[in-house]
């Protein structure tokens, strides 16, 4: 499809001249180039300032490679060092506890993404699969919401949380995202409305129930938008930082955004723990980035229709 | 989106119910409620999130405006004070202020970068691998991003300062001076999201079909000529809702600023989301905070409209 655009132009530029059609893509290149490089050199610089040590960085501030190489900063990070080791390595010698915020960072992200894919998918087949009274009204009014900003239910959600006495602990950083958001229910019921349904139909006649047509039928046909929602939801849970920072404060369930906010504003007066900052989001950033390596092709492919919602 | 909606709001009731077969009274009546029970039951854990976390809190939060609120004890409901109060309330307008300005240089930029990468992608770098990279930062939390520009954007061994020094430049206190607070801010969110925005524009572009560029060619329009009467009308409905969708999450900005500038220095990065936050968990006044929330809501809904109104984003030219 879009080779034929470039045949077309160079066929219609080969009588007139050849060079200056080269030298327009040599130029559209070099833009696509800078912006890779603008977009990827800084993860670079991640990588190479958690590989520094503390001392060395204001000394060698414009050397591209890591100052002093060493792996202080990931072990500090990891609390592989102790309080002393790190506080002269220029840490704050306060416990990271990061292991603690993965695993509250996993079973945040985890349990939000299953429940919210799961239910949704129930509620889009009823959008899409069953008749009843008032449908079309209901989905209109979910959709409604999503013009609705999460400030605005923020507030009475963390008001809520509080009076059920929720404050601090998983159950309440989760519900609010646990059930459906009308973002999930659309993009599923968009998907069961385009699959065939032949087959339902014939295990209707043969008596099957909605349960297990749902089950044996729509939701493994539908694995593939399942599993692009899923983890499409999993990245942005994993992001999630005001809601977790509003109910979940206390370390036991402290993710990992949050974590990181506290780790940088504890940071010793002066000189801040770059290197300790730089080894943490490198660290809390990679299941994303491995995710991203494994499933890329899928994300970047969804990204054109489930974007604009 | 519209167009999606009302095709497919008629099919799905035409089939379902095949084993309906008998024509007594009582079986039209179930015809009518059709498969509610079962309805019922597959909608039941979303009908509960929808209530519990949409519904009430929307209905609540307007309540609450009304109301003066600080957690201990009952709302007193006062009126319109809220309402009131904000009008003469300096950081109130200061935090509108600074909000609009970066959600200006935000869009701003982000949307004509992202166009030009866009258009890069489409006719130039096909690769899925270069989408991919492109895509990178916004796949990364706020958070982390904001971090890692606070470290780069250091100001004594920050590596943008050193290059700036490098070239015989001042240095800037990107994040520590007032002038220069929202704009870093709005930077750093123009590179975590041109990406993302592009590759939506990137699949309007797609949508445009080759002939119509094949007329233009064959008219003897030039690239320049071709990119403003052909490529940007047919686009414009994307473009709208791109613009829609981006304008209403620039508004709510408040990771960024709060792991970075935390408002400051003074009220310079002070944004409409931090000003509630602070408010509600501050100073415990939870009544002005969902006012000021209420405005910002009301805010969100004025500028979608506007833009589906005035720039037309449900019609497209291509009819």
């Amino acid at each position: 499809m879009s080779t034929s655009t470039l045949t077309r132009k160079s066929v219609s530029n080969i009588p007139v001249k050849k060079k200056p059609v080269n030298w327009r893509r040599v130029g559209a290149w070099a833009l696509v180039a800078v912006a890779v490089a603008v977009t990827v050199a800084p993860f670079l610089w991640m990588l190479r300032t958690a590989l520094s040590t503390n001392a060395s960085l204001a000394s060698n501030a414009g050397n591209l490679l890591p100052a002093d190489f060493n792996l202080g900063a990931f072990k500090r990070v990891l609390g592989m060092q102790s309080p002393e080791e790190a506080i002269a390595e220029g840490g704050s010698g306060a416990a990271i506890n990061f292991w603690l915020y993965l695993r509250n960072s996993v079973i945040f992200a985890s349990v939000t993404t299953a429940g919210q894919v799961f239910f949704s998918a129930m509620a889009a087949y009823a959008f899409s699969r069953l008749r009843w009274p008032g449908r079309n009204a209901v989905f209109g009014l979910f959709l409604a919401t999503m013009m609705v900003p999460p400030i605005f239910t923020a507030l009475p959600n963390f008001l809520m949380i509080k009076n059920l006495g929720l404050l601090n602990t998983f159950a309440g950083m989760t519900l609010p995202f646990l059930f459906m958001t009308p973002f999930a229910i659309f993009f599923l019921r968009q998907f069961f409305l385009s699959m065939s349904r032949e087959v339902e139909e014939a295990a209707m006649l043969d008596g099957a129930k909605h349960l297990r047509i749902f089950f044996q039928i729509v939701l493994p046909n539908a694995a593939a938008p399942l599993a692009t929602l899923a983890l499409l939801t999993f990245i942005g849970q994993w992001n999630e930082y005001f809601w977790p920072l509003l109910v979940g404060q206390d370390e036991n369930v402290r993710v990992l955004t949050v974590g990181l906010g506290v780790f940088k504003s504890q940071s010793p007066q002066g000189a801040p723990d770059w290197t300790g900052l730089m080894a943490a989001t490198l660290v809390a950033a990679l299941p994303v980035l491995l995710l991203f390596i494994a499933f890329g092709k899928k994300v970047v492919n969804s990204i054109g229709f489930s974007g604009i919602k | 989106m519209m167009t999606t909606l009302t095709k497919q709001q008629q099919d799905p009731a035409a089939r379902p119910g095949l084993p309906t077969a008998g024509k007594t009274a009582r079986k039209g009546r179930l015809r009518r409620l059709g498969d509610l029970k079962m309805a019922l039951f597959f909608i039941f854990p979303a009908m509960i999130g929808f209530v519990l976390f949409y519904l009430v809190p929307t209905i609540r939060g307007v309540y609450l405006s009304f109301t003066e609120y600080s957690i201990l004890g009952d709302p007193t409901w006062i009126g319109v004070k809220n309402y009131t109060a904000m009008l003469g309330d300096e950081l109130f307008w200061n935090a509108m202020g600074v909000t609009v300005q970066y959600v200006g240089l935000n869009i701003g930029f982000q949307t004509v970068i992202a166009l030009g990468l866009a258009l890069l992608m489409h006719r130039v770098a096909k690769s899925t691998f270069i989408r991919g990279a492109l895509l990178l930062p916004f796949l990364v939390a706020n958070v982390i991003v904001a971090l890692l520009w606070f470290w780069m954007l250091d100001y004594q061994i920050g590596i943008v300062n050193e290059i700036i020094n490098w070239m015989g430049l001042p240095r800037i206190a990107f994040f520590g001076s007032e002038q220069w607070a929202i704009p870093t801010i709005a930077a750093v969110n123009v590179w975590r999201h041109m990406g993302y925005t592009a590759l939506l524009l990137f699949a309007g572009l797609q949508s445009i079909p080759n002939h119509v560029y094949e007329v233009a060619s064959l008219d003897g329009a030039s690239p320049t000529r071709t990119f403003w009467s052909i490529t940007m009308p047919l686009l414009r409905p994307v473009m709208v809702l791109v613009l829609v969708v981006t304008v209403i999450g620039s508004f709510q900005v408040f990771d960024t600023v709060a792991v970075t500038t935390g408002g400051g220095p003074i009220n310079a990065s002070r944004v409409i989301q931090m000003y509630i936050y602070q408010k509600a968990f501050g100073e415990s006044d939870f009544g002005y905070a969902s006012a000021l929330s209420v405005i910002l809501f009301l805010i969100l809904a004025l500028v979608a409209f506007v833009q589906m109104k005035f720039l037309k984003g449900n019609e497209s030219d291509l009819d």
